[in-house]
């Protein structure tokens, strides 16, 4: 056996491990030890790769990869759980980033020792697109999450988009007819870049489970394509496999919407379709509005409790006082459970990344289909910084910009105590007829102030 | 490697690939995300072959930028994969102490 074989045979061993391991994460059970056995995959993919008789000297690879490890285990280590849908956001962006450097690279290798034919120059403008893209319109999610980017784009926005989308299309044409200019290759790298900024610029926050799931299958099909430039099965095989799961996950989160990931890439925000409705109709004299020590009076009786949680609980960093109130309540003989709607926050599973790094347990978060035919036996909901997962007009009026996206039937509780800064609309921009519901209650404030009054009433 | 050959392998990934993810509880959404992209960074061991081959000050530069990127990508992804999942993890003994509170 030589030593190419060995190679070969450490990726297909690694290959394996790799598709046992998404097969673990697909299950709570499972989950970690199919992360270590993809983290073995890639160890055992990485140490084979050194035998590779192509590389002459070590040390430039190994200042990268000790550079690399170093950022990457600081960043995994420091994280703020609230901070996880920027750092997932930021390293779709580095996978895409590297696939566009090792394309060119080979490439440019290829280029200059005469070996470039057409499945190189295709597959290569193919990731140079998808991977710059992929870079660039993480880097803009990375900002809107943080909430430090307000820009939404500017009008035509769409026309430069289809211009851009078409410019990539001729370049690529010209890569391929003209491989040995690899001033075409950049010139695709640019319009990528410009198109991943300019796609990614108007979409708002509440979409951005679907960009995050949809970034992420592009780095998969970044890494393929990069496969194809480099005759390399790992990388084919398991760029596909994470570029079919990113899809899945795609699916689920428009499923979720109700509202296609064309729709959601392609069209504008729904804000701008809105307003159908004034808001003054909705609430003018029918907001009830409440304080914690009320709230707690009403808990006090309640044997069971549904907390429904959305993006205002990230933002508010109240998962940890959402516990406390938790255990109060439970002490108190009360049963309380999550319900979480699935695009709840900013990327898939947000609010259970939260509430686990409160300790709360898992089995107490309730997905929407299980949960919704619970609410009429349910004494109290909390709403706490959710806001269009909830709102009726989604199933009352054909026109709103959310008709027909499955939500969370609150409004069935006896009582519904909604916790927020004001009567401000959600990203969808509409009014919430939730809020002046007879059984509903307002409690103004930030959430976890509100939440810690709560528990300090409930304990007096 | 033949085109139709790699086409194929591509092709068959991505159904296995759906029919492995196509079942999974939103808990595991996150770490499913992030534990995937961390195994997308697999272009590492393309950029180390590009970064050691000595080919030009040019492509040793970007095999350099790939090598960094591509293993921050896999190291942090698959570290805090396990920091999540940890998190999922630790309280599941608690629970069995005390089912009935």
């Amino acid at each position: 056996m030589n030593r190419s074989d060995i190679i070969e045979l450490g990726y297909l061993i690694a290959a394996v491990f790799f598709i046992i391991g998404l097969k673990g994460l697909g299950k709570p059970r499972t989950a970690r030890r199919g992360n270590l056995l993809g983290a073995t995959g890639m160890l055992l993919a990485v140490l084979v790769t050194l035998l590779d008789q192509a590389i002459v000297s070590y040390w430039v690879l190994l200042a990268g990869l000790a550079v690399g490890a170093a950022l990457g285990g600081v960043l995994a280590v420091r994280v703020q759980m609230t901070s996880m849908p920027e750092l997932v956001a930021l390293f779709n962006g580095f996978g895409g980033a590297a696939s566009v450097l090792v394309a060119t690279a080979s490439f440019i290798q290829l280029t200059d020792l005469g070996g470039v034919d057409d499945q190189v120059s295709v597959a290569a403008s193919a990731t140079a697109l998808i991977g710059a893209v992929t870079l660039t319109g993480s880097i803009i999610a990375f900002f809107k999450l943080k909430e430090s980017m307000k820009w939404t784009g500017f009008g035509g926005i769409r026309m430069v988009n289809a211009l851009l989308a078409l410019s990539g299309i001729v370049l690529s044409v010209l890569v391929v007819t003209d491989p040995t200019n690899t001033t075409w290759l950049w010139a695709l790298v640019a319009v990528g870049a410009m198109l991943g900024v300019l796609v990614v610029i108007p979409i708002g926050g509440a979409d951005m489970p679907v960009v995050i799931a949809l970034l992420n299958s592009l780095s998969g099909l970044a890494a393929s394509a990069t496969g194809f430039v480099l005759d390399n099965t790992l990388l084919i095989i398991a760029g596909s496999l994470v570029g079919a799961s990113g899809l899945i996950l795609t699916q689920i989160m428009c499923v979720a919407m109700n509202r296609s990931a064309l729709a959601v890439v392609f069209s504008a925000s729904p804000s701008s379709s809105a307003g159908s409705i004034d808001p003054d109709d909705v609430y003018a004299g029918k907001v009830t509005s409440t304080s914690a020590e009320e709230v707690a009076m009403i808990l006090d009786t309640a044997g069971r409790v549904v907390i429904v949680p959305g993006y205002g609980l990230a933002v508010a960093q109240a998962q940890h006082a959402v516990r406390e109130m938790t255990k109060a309540l439970e002490a108190n003989g009360t049963q309380v459970v999550f319900a979480i709607h699935p695009v709840a926050g900013r990327m898939p599973g947000h609010m259970n990344v939260l509430l686990a790094e409160a300790e709360i347990d898992y089995e107490q978060l309730i997905e929407m289909d299980e949960v919704n035919p619970t609410f009429a036996q349910t004494d109290v909901a909390i709403v706490l910084g959710a806001n269009d997962v909830v709102n009726p007009l989604a199933k009352t009026d054909p026109d709103s910009p959310i008709a027909g996206m499955p939500i969370l039937d609150v409004d069935q509780a006896q009582t519904v105590v909604v916790i927020k800064r004001s009567l401000s609309p959600g990203f969808a921009g509409i009014p919430n007829p939730l809020f002046a519901a007879d059984n509903a209650l307002m409690l103004f404030g930030d959430g976890q102030k509100a939440i810690t009054d709560i528990t300090k009433a409930l304990s007096e | 490697m033949t085109l139709i050959l790699a086409f194929t392998l591509f092709i068959l990934a991505v159904f296995l690939g759906i029919e492995l993810i196509s079942k999974v509880p939103p808990t595991l959404h996150t770490p499913l995300m992030s534990g995937s992209n961390a195994i997308s960074g697999i272009t590492l061991i393309g950029a180390l072959v590009s970064a050691g081959s000595d080919h030009s000050t040019l492509t040793t530069l970007l095999a350099f930028g790939a090598v960094t990127l591509a293993t921050i990508n896999v190291v942090g992804g698959f570290l805090v994969t396990n920091r999540m999942l940890s998190m999922f993890a630790t309280r599941r003994p608690a629970k069995k102490m005390g089912p009935d509170t």
